[in-house]
């Protein structure tokens, strides 16, 4: 087993029985799966799946209380060492973007190069230049987030994930907290990600984005992986009543 | 061609609307704007009259006094007792070396910094111009001189060069230190602390208790959030039951109760008193800055988190500048009421300067001045409490930068 971890195509992520409990409240229950370098997944289900709660378990944003979690090789658990490597592997976008607001948009995203990485000050900005540039808005750097739209905080805080250099990225609904019209340049940004070979979760109610850029799709309900197939097979054959049921609703309008 | 002429019509149309509509002007002038205001009614104008003739009744005692009845001689004949308290002459060249070692460092910050502290720079330099241009024995005069010249030296030398800023930085903190050595000297050819009073040892009480109970109450307030449960009863039950006991209590039980406790540490009153307000101050500064503490959204922290920041990086660069600018009014607040809770310590016989005004009030040359006295005692106190209130109110505005 061991050795099969440490082949060339062994997954980046792995995860074992995963069960996290909210007080009495059982939100995952025992999610066993897996995922490749390099590929792309979307995680849909209906409010309350779990879904959330599962990505947020992957850099221990939230502490599974059972099973097994390995990202890149090292295993999540309460060592505090581990969990500072993981993060700084796993880049995370949220629904809120969560920018920090009393920093400007360039030291948002420098910040984590400068302090954890230990990037001199010249040397982060350079890279931070070069992402606002990579996600459309070098003109706002000096900026703070509050004088940007939603769509340009969103991608503000893509970049500062992006500038951490991760190996993989977990986006939290990223659009779901947007205006419509603001959507599609944060789901742009998001496909250049994806052509460029990042590893990707993404949690999203945006269909047509998933069926365009998704390797697979992972469909939870209560707390469990109920389908989980390549998009094509997961729009025109889902296995589920509750599949058929949310697509059939999420296609309707 | 009809429609180009018809499009250009609109456009006219659309401006002279514009135009039209404006928000509705209100009157500067003085006459329009008390006509509005004042007397827009007959029982308006009633109620003018009647509150100016009330204010009239009330000023024109107090003016009167002011002008024949008082006898300010006694505020300058004391002023070196307000001033140092009983601070002894032949030594009074520490509380200048004091004097310039501020100066320097403020005229030096002013010229780094400018704004704010070059303000703070030129007021201080003419406080001490105006000690130039009274008649005070012409040492003093010569003294208040050359910190004005400090003043200006430094802030020319200071001028622009903002690399130096870290030194400077360091150059205050070390100015505790040092200020409270210069004044108390060594040994017996030093000063007693027990010497240090009026305005000299309110001043050291507010610095030393406002510089120490602020990170003391950073520090409680984490605690007090801390999801180790130890840490935060011990954090708890201090802040809770300091606050439930006056100032008064702890500076009496700082008194009788450090020697009882610790008899062969010499602790003179002075820091006792000094430990008393920070101690007491620290649980106050640690519920202001648990508020603002509590209206930080936990996204700041996960997304801290995320780009792989400790705790302690979350809390420095991320939580507390957010929590800390929320609060600021708050803090000030209890800065203020810091200062002015200082006058408790003449209860266990310092003479600060409320302390000296009551000694000033029971000396027999001066007997029956307690109006004059206590009245410049209080205009003492308030000009440094609206300092500080100005202070914070520029501080609120030059970070309200960014503010979501």
């Amino acid at each position: 087993m061991a050795e099969h971890e440490n082949a060339p195509n062994a997954p980046i992520i792995m995860c074992e029985d995963v069960h996290k409990w909210f007080d009495d409240f059982h939100v995952l229950k025992g999610v066993t799966t897996s995922f490749q370098k390099g590929e792309k997944a979307v995680i849909c289900g209906p409010s309350g799946s779990g879904k959330s709660t599962f990505i947020r378990t992957l850099n221990r944003l939230e502490a599974h209380q059972r099973g097994k979690i390995i990202v890149d090789g090292i295993e999540l658990s309460d060592d505090l060492r581990n969990i500072d490597l993981i993060r700084r592997e796993v880049g995370m976008v949220f629904q809120q973007f969560n920018l920090f607001p009393h920093l400007t948009n360039l030291q948002n995203i420098t910040l984590g190069p400068i302090r954890v990485r230990k990037l001199a000050k010249s040397e982060a900005e350079a890279v931070a230049l070069a992402l606002l540039e990579r996600v459309n808005i070098a003109d706002q750097a000096h900026k703070f987030p509050a004088e940007i739209s939603g769509g340009q905080q969103q991608r503000v805080a893509i970049a500062r994930a992006l500038a951490m250099e991760p190996k993989i990225m977990l986006f939290d609904e990223p659009t779901s907290a947007l205006d419509p019209e603001m959507i599609t340049e944060v789901l742009d940004v998001m496909r250049e990600l994806a052509r460029s070979g990042m590893t990707m979760l993404v949690v999203t109610h945006e269909m047509g984005f998933a069926r365009e850029v998704a390797d697979r799709i992972l469909f939870f309900d209560e707390g469990a992986i109920v389908e989980d197939a390549a998009p094509a097979d997961f729009f025109d054959n889902p296995q589920h009543e509750r599949t058929k049921l949310f697509i059939s609703q999420t296609l309707q309008h | 061609m009809r429609d180009e002429l018809l499009e250009e019509h609109q456009k006219l149309a659309e401006l002279a609307r514009r135009e039209e509509i404006r928000p509705p002007q209100s009157s500067k002038a003085v006459l329009p704007w008390m006509k509005a205001n004042l007397f827009s009614t007959w029982y308006n104008s009633l109620l003018t009259l009647v509150a100016l003739g009330f204010l009239l009744l009330v000023f024109k005692g107090f003016l009167t006094w002011a002008f024949t009845g008082a006898k300010w001689s006694v505020i300058p004949a004391n002023l070196q007792l307000f001033a140092v308290g009983s601070y002894p002459r032949e030594q009074i060249w520490r509380v200048w070396g004091v004097v310039y070692i501020l100066s320097v460092l403020l005229g030096l910050s002013a010229g780094m910094w400018g704004g704010l502290v070059l303000r703070f720079a030129l007021v201080l330099g003419g406080v001490w111009f105006i000690g130039v241009l009274l008649p005070f024995e012409f040492s003093t005069r010569g003294g208040f001189l050359g910190a004005v010249v400090a003043i200006a030296a430094a802030l020319f030398l200071g001028r622009g060069r903002t690399s130096f800023r870290p030194w400077i930085l360091g150059g205050w903190l070390l100015s505790f230190p040092l200020i409270i050595v210069v004044l108390r000297g060594f040994g017996e050819n030093g000063v007693l602390t027990s010497n240090w009073g009026g305005l000299l040892l309110t001043l050291i009480l507010a610095i030393v208790g406002i510089v120490a109970s602020f990170p003391l109450g950073v520090f409680l307030a984490l605690c007090r959030q801390s999801s180790l449960p130890a840490i935060r009863w011990v954090s708890t039950a201090y802040i809770e039951t300091v606050r439930g006991v006056p100032l008064i209590t702890i500076l009496f039980m700082g008194n009788v109760l450090i020697p009882i406790f610790m008899p062969d540490v010499d602790i003179n009153q002075v820091l006792r008193m000094m430990l008393g307000i920070t101690l007491f101050s620290a649980a106050y500064m640690a519920e202001n800055v648990r508020g603002g503490l509590q209206g930080i959204l936990r996204g700041q922290q996960e997304a801290a988190q995320a780009v792989g920041l400790n705790y302690v990086q979350t809390m420095l660069f991320i939580v507390l500048p957010q929590a800390l600018r929320a609060v600021i009014p708050a803090i000030v607040g209890q800065f203020i009421a810091l200062f002015k809770d200082t006058s408790l310590v003449s209860i266990i016989g310092l003479i600060d300067l409320l302390g000296v005004a009551k000694s000033v009030i029971a000396n027999p040359d001066w007997l029956g001045l307690q109006a004059e006295v206590y009245l410049f005692a209080a205009v003492i106190y308030f000009i440094f409490s609206y300092s500080m209130s100005y202070v914070s109110q520029k501080i609120e505005t030059a970070l309200g930068v960014g503010n979501t």
